[in-house]
């Protein structure tokens, strides 16, 4: 075979760089692991004793135990409203033809490709110049417009592989509207809303342009509280969130899996 | 369906409320964004460009913004190097190695931003994982610095934007016809040729819409280039964090992520619209 060579030298390269590439996409995770479970008190690695020590002191961490109570809550208010806004607008939006409805949904996009961090500050400055003060309302609403887009997109989808013949044969037999939506309309889209409340509570949580901005000494968010943690000193505490993050996240994916195949949902956007 | 525009106008009425919401928290406030970049000084006393001349004969700003402008397209490059290998495994592998590829991408993906990076600090660090073992392999004397470099700041943000990439790149290899790289197959193509020839060509459009995802979130990565590149390294996000934080210049700070915005939004329409325009192949979409 006269490309046996090449084709070897070839197979090679791929393998060896995707193999790189798997390894990189994994290792951060198992470090974080890793070196939660120190017993040292650097970041030492690979750590020098083990222990549970640091999330015994987290546990103790006040002050980081409610910010991440304040992430959960405003990741649930962010993700129920965009979630129900978003689901009906995503419904309107689909089978229309009309110019407007392309219009709003490139509107409801554009949260997604513009850098979120001048939208932050434009809420900041806003919030500033009408007196409203900043609390965990006004936070909950800039993760709603960050949100939306997630929402918009995936339910999209979703009614979009639905066959609209279905809604024709349950209203022609007699179903009100409310009853053939509930019924028909919405266990079919189910799996896009699941995957797409999922993906939203994830971006409102790990949310950081936004709450820069919007997070006053009161509403403090976890990811930014971990960030002053992180430049002001490498605090070994943060390992110990990192860790309950990641576990959290593993956990949540498994379920979220097992009840909707949110990967197939994420990946076919 | 009936196509009279009363029942199309009344499609639209469930799409109302989240309107009136962009209108109020999105549209008003970015509008407002404009007008205050507009203000001469921080007391909003009289209306002129002067924000916008500031930063074009400002020096320092300018590098600031072609640095990250710069950073954004060398993570991206790099992710494109690291994921079309990952792809092409990917595709052509069986079910299991496709689901643990998936797994593997997915979860970066949805693990925090700030974790991702706490990992690459720990990875990095004086104590960390790079520098132990080129010590206790004794490839180096001292220990190296890696956090706080350039150099580690690009390593951190291709790992950590390597999904982004990614997944379009699987999406457009696996709408490309397989009949034409078995042909060229047939024909007597060596795997790389096939690769270079027909693969690169018709996959392209999936490699652009990763290259400027991740482009644009590399370069707002303002986490990550704050934590892992340290306070020597200064960028957009940050820049723009401390005039409006730091300083409350808030009409500079406005110029400036207008300016950012602008950048970054009119290199990804720019680079999309010409690549419609240019490359054909299968879309990633």
């Amino acid at each position: 075979m006269r490309h046996s060579l090449i084709d070897r030298l070839y197979s090679g390269v791929v393998g060896a760089i995707s193999g790189l590439g798997m390894l990189l996409l994994l290792a951060p995770t198992l470090v974080v692991l890793v070196i939660s479970f120190t017993g040292g008190i650097t970041l030492k690695f690979p750590p020098p004793s083990w222990s549970l020590r640091w999330y015994v002191e987290l546990l103790q961490s006040q002050e980081i135990i409610e910010p991440a109570l304040t992430s959960l809550k405003v990741a649930a208010a962010a993700t129920i409203l965009s979630a129900v806004l978003g689901c009906a607008a995503a419904l309107g939006l689909a089978r229309s033809q009309l110019k407007i409805a392309r219009l709003l949904d490139a509107l409801f996009m554009s949260p997604m490709v513009l850098p979120a961090m001048a939208f932050g500050l434009s809420l900041l400055l806003v919030f500033n110049l009408l007196g409203i003060r900043l609390s965990a309302a006004t936070l909950v609403l800039g993760h709603t417009i960050i949100c939306v887009p997630f929402v918009i997109r995936m339910v999209g989808a979703s009614v979009q592989q639905l066959n609209p013949v279905l809604i024709t044969c349950s209203l022609s037999l007699g179903a009100s509207r409310w009853y053939t939506f509930r019924r028909v309309t919405l266990p079919l889209i189910r799996r896009g809303i699941l995957a797409s409340c999922f993906v939203a509570f994830l971006t409102s949580f790990d949310n950081v342009p936004v709450s820069l901005f919007l997070a006053d000494a009161r509403t403090e968010v976890l990811p930014i509280k971990l960030w002053a943690i992180l430049e002001g000193s490498l605090d070994v505490r943060v390992a110990a969130v990192s860790g309950v993050i990641v576990l959290l996240t593993l956990a949540g994916l498994v379920c979220a899996e097992i009840s909707g195949g949110v990967s197939r949902q994420i990946g076919s956007r | 369906m009936s196509p009279d525009s009363a029942t199309g106008t009344n499609q639209l009425l469930p799409a109302v409320p989240l309107a009136a919401l962009f209108f109020a928290a999105f549209v008003l406030p970015l509008a407002a964004l404009v007008v205050i970049s507009l203000f001469r000084d921080p007391q909003f006393s009289g209306l002129s460009l002067v924000q916008y001349v500031r930063f074009l004969s400002d020096p320092f700003s300018l590098k600031v913004l072609t640095d990250t402008l710069w950073l954004g397209a060398e993570v991206a490059l790099a992710t494109l190097i690291l994921a079309y290998p990952l792809a092409l495994v990917y595709v052509a592998s069986g079910p299991f190695m496709r689901t643990l590829i998936t797994f593997l991408i997915m979860l970066p993906l949805l693990t925090s931003t700030v974790v991702r990076t706490f990992a690459w600090i720990v990875i990095l660090g004086r104590d960390g994982i790079v520098n132990s073992a080129m010590l206790s392999l004794g490839f180096w004397q001292a220990p190296a610095r890696l956090l706080y470099t350039w150099e580690g700041m690009v390593l951190a943000l291709t790992q950590i934007q390597l999904p982004l990439m990614a997944l379009p790149l699987i999406n457009s290899l696996l709408r490309l016809d397989r009949n034409l790289t078995r042909a060229a197959e047939g024909l007597g193509a060596s795997r790389a040729r096939i690769f270079v020839t027909v693969v690169l060509p018709l996959t392209l459009p999936g490699a652009i819409a990763g290259w400027l995802l991740v482009f644009a979130a590399a370069a707002t990565a303002f986490i990550t280039q704050t934590l892992v590149g340290g306070g020597r390294i200064i960028l957009m996000p940050s820049h723009i964090y401390q005039q409006a934080v730091g300083v409350q210049d808030w009409p500079f700070a406005a110029a400036l992520s207008l300016i950012f915005t602008l950048a970054v939004t009119g290199i990804v329409f720019a680079v999309g619209a010409l690549s419609r325009r240019y490359v054909r192949g299968v879309d990633a979409a």
